[in-house]
């Protein structure tokens, strides 16, 4: 059945088609003729202060629903403004979607008012892309985009379309069925896959099980739940993964990697079989490749075929869905178990004792002064494990991923593969739309905060009552750190000078939320509790911290797992049998 | 080690496909030795012979990268052995009236062409496989060429077998 519409209603009947209720956006000239059936429908639609913003915001509503996130934009500035965010969702495998307009397919190419070929732009931090001149096509295209972001590995999906085919008419018929020759992603693994990984694992006596964000993605944390249980081996999971297994479960080792526990680190580095569940053993993990895990084998179960033997050589490829994957493996593993099943009480016990040995902690500062790892431990008690973190990157970012405990998938966001500073503030925004009746905190830098606070505006417009905690030492932390330890303690362009300007407490009142500051130790429960009863508005909770907590433990950048310092230039000893 | 691998690709004959692929390997930091684009029996899909290369860990995350781009439907490795292999060279050599036969002799032996002919110079055209073409421009060079162009190439699977089967 397909009747008489503009492009643009087209545009905007394919959307609902396609399941959207709601999407992030800002007009402008080429997209302005979508902006008129939008008017009309029943999406959502939250206008943003800056197209990054409506990026991100996709981003962390789509992290915490596990749907597709929208964003629109208009072409030129409003489309490249959409680059980081893509590149952001892309690296750690989001669905978005983006919309942006183009000038008229005839002015292409001609260096046109607020033309840029964004299609050419993102070709590299998007899954795939789309210029559509013809409003025939864009069901074709709406319908491909949320197909290609939401299925096998997810990624980032832009729609780029010209302004005259949003203006022409066209007939609407959205595709019942999405058929690309080129994408089909394998969603079962092998079943001689699945019995090798059984034997490797039946014969391992220092296995780890390292899991990824893809158990996310996935929803396979039930799965996992068991294949931990009927194995019985430490699980270590990475920055993205964290949720996916329960901080408080007893075979719970922490985060590996850079800012990883001892424990974690080490069991990765002296573990006899990795099995990697949808990681991609990125060098934050891995450290020096050549070094890590150097007697381990692996098995690598990813849904994406590049990532099998990308960084690392794999023993066994379990490619396919995560859930299917870990669900194919329980019963080979079961029926092996039966026959054999290895004792892992040294394994354990060598564990334990880097676990009890090298607990995360950190220090007070002895001048009084407000400790940064205390005030996030105390968020995390205070608000609970059913509240969403959303964080940006940095210091802060570390120090949320190490002091809060999560218990539950889509619980913590934040930007890892990319990094991007400014992503908290609108990934909460997102977050807290897609997850209405969850407490969304965002925990930020100073630094961070400045670059995409505008969105405080939307969300107190818009009734999207997020709570912000600004960890504010005054620098970029993260940065000033790697200056202390690396560059001599020469602070080159990273204090910020933000104890008072901008104040804070005052920019978040002027933008219509609440504004509070907690300054000392005893402040801090009481700021938190304040904060967490505030739910017609936002609130901004300026927390002034000491300025050189560091990150600890660390290994430094390129450098083998091996050389984890636990605190400044105090490395773990250890007995020599362990080595 | 590294060595020259040749990938037959069939892609979705639409707008930017040549620019996703140039744009992987540029980005994954593999070099392409060869680009040669064309049409196939079917309008809608077009067929990339790429000659890279790369040591054999990094030729299968090649395949694997390639793989992923939306609009390639299929990646064939052709091994040298079982594939015709062939690549166009057009090449101007300098020859004096004392050489020319001599010139033209070298044509003959490797089944070449003589395609212009100048008062000091002859073109010629040559179709082989790389091994060919370069012994044809090491006997050609003491000559001197004065310029020559190549073409990328071409490559197809010997006897019944087809390279790629779609639809």
């Amino acid at each position: 059945m397909s009747e008489e519409v503009t492009g643009a209603q087209s545009l905007v009947k394919s959307l609902e088609q396609a399941g959207v209720d709601v999407m992030f956006g800002i007009p402008g000239g080429a997209i302005l003729p979508a902006y008129d059936p939008i008017f009309d429908s029943k999406i959502r639609h939250i206008l943003v202060r800056h197209e990054q913003g409506a990026g991100h915001a996709a981003t962390g509503y789509a992290q915490a629903t596990g749907r597709v996130g929208v964003c629109i934009a208009t072409s030129g500035p409003g489309a490249t403004n959409l680059v980081t965010p893509l590149a952001d969702a892309q690296m750690d495998s989001v669905p978005i979607v983006a919309i942006t307009g183009q000038v008229s397919s005839g002015a292409i190419g001609t260096d046109a008012f607020q033309e840029a070929d964004i299609r050419g732009i993102t070709m590299p931090v998007t899954k795939h892309n789309f210029l559509v001149t013809d409003p025939k096509d864009i069901p074709r295209a709406i319908a491909e985009a949320f197909h290609i972001a939401s299925t096998g590995r997810p990624g980032a999906v832009l729609v780029d379309i010209a302004k005259d085919a949003l203006q022409l008419n066209t007939t609407f018929d959205y595709p019942r069925e999405v058929m690309l020759a080129g994408y089909n992603p394998v969603m079962n693994p092998a079943s001689e896959a699945l019995r090798d990984a059984a034997a490797l694992i039946a014969q391992s006596s220092a296995p780890v099980l390292y899991v990824g964000g893809g158990v996310i993605k996935a929803n396979a944390h039930r799965e996992l739940m068991e294949l931990a249980e009927l194995t019985g081996a430490p699980v270590v999971t990475t920055l993205m993964a964290l949720g996916s297994f329960p901080d408080s479960h007893p075979q719970h080792l922490g985060m590996p990697g850079m800012h990883g526990t001892v424990a974690a680190v080490t069991a990765l580095q002296k573990s006899d079989l990795l099995i990697t569940l949808g990681a991609r053993f990125d060098d934050r993990v891995t450290g020096k490749l050549s070094s890590f895990a150097p007697n381990a084998k692996v098995i690598h179960a990813d849904i994406d075929p590049a990532e099998i033997g990308k960084n690392r050589r794999v023993d066994v490829a379990l490619l396919g869905d995560l859930k299917n994957s870990i669900k194919g493996l329980i019963p080979e593993l079961k029926a092996v178990f039966t026959k054999s099943k290895p004792d892992l009480s040294g394994w354990w016990s060598t564990v334990n004792q880097w676990r009890e040995q090298f607990p995360l902690g950190f220090d007070e500062p002895t001048d009084g002064s407000l400790s940064p790892q205390y005030v996030i431990q105390r968020l995390g008690q205070i608000a609970g494990p059913d509240a969403l973190y959303v964080a940006g990157v940095g210091q802060h970012q570390m120090w949320s991923s190490q002091f809060i405990n999560y218990e539950k998938p889509r619980t913590w966001l934040n930007s890892g593969g990319l990094g991007t500073m400014g992503y908290a503030v609108p990934a909460a925004m997102g977050a807290k739309v897609g997850a209405p009746d969850k407490v969304v905190w965002a925990i930020d830098g100073d630094g961070c905060f400045q670059m995409t606070n505008q969105e405080l505006v939307t969300c107190a417009l818009n009734n999207i009552p997020i709570k912000v905690a600004i960890i504010n030492n005054e620098s970029l932390g993260m940065v000033r750190q790697w200056q202390t330890l690396f560059y001599n303690q020469r602070y080159s362009n990273t204090e910020l000078h933000s104890k008072r300007i901008p104040d804070f407490a005052k920019l978040g009142e002027a933008m219509g939320c609440v504004g509070l500051r907690a300054e000392r130790k005893e402040d801090v429960d009481r700021v938190i509790n304040e904060a967490m009863a505030i739910n017609d508005r936002p609130v901004v909770v300026d927390f002034s911290v000491h300025r050189d907590a560091m990150v600890w433990p660390m290994v430094a950048a390129g450098a083998s797992n091996d050389l984890i310092t636990v605190a400044r230039s105090m490395a773990p000893v250890w007995d020599s049998q362990e080595l | 080690m590294s060595q020259n691998h040749t990938l037959s690709v069939l892609v979705e004959n639409s707008p930017g496909v040549l620019a996703r692929v140039a744009s992987l390997f540029s980005r994954r930091g593999y070099n392409i030795d060869s680009l040669a684009v064309g049409p196939t029996e079917n309008p809608d899909i077009s067929r990339m012979t790429i000659v890279i290369d790369v040591d054999g860990h990094a030729l299968e995350q090649v395949i694997a990268q390639l793989d992923k781009l939306i609009n390639v439907i299929s990646i064939t490795q052709l091994n040298p052995v079982t594939s015709v292999q062939r690549e166009l060279l057009l090449v101007k050599v300098s020859t004096t009236p004392e050489n020319r036969s001599q010139v033209l002799e070298t044509v003959q032996l490797f089944r070449a062409k003589v395609v212009d002919v100048a008062q000091d110079a002859v073109t010629i055209e040559a179709t082989g496989n790389a091994e060919k073409i370069q012994a044809l421009l090491r006997v050609l060079e003491p000559y001197g060429i004065k310029e020559l162009v190549q073409s990328g190439l071409v490559a197809m699977e010997r006897g019944l077998r087809l390279t790629e089967k779609f639809i």
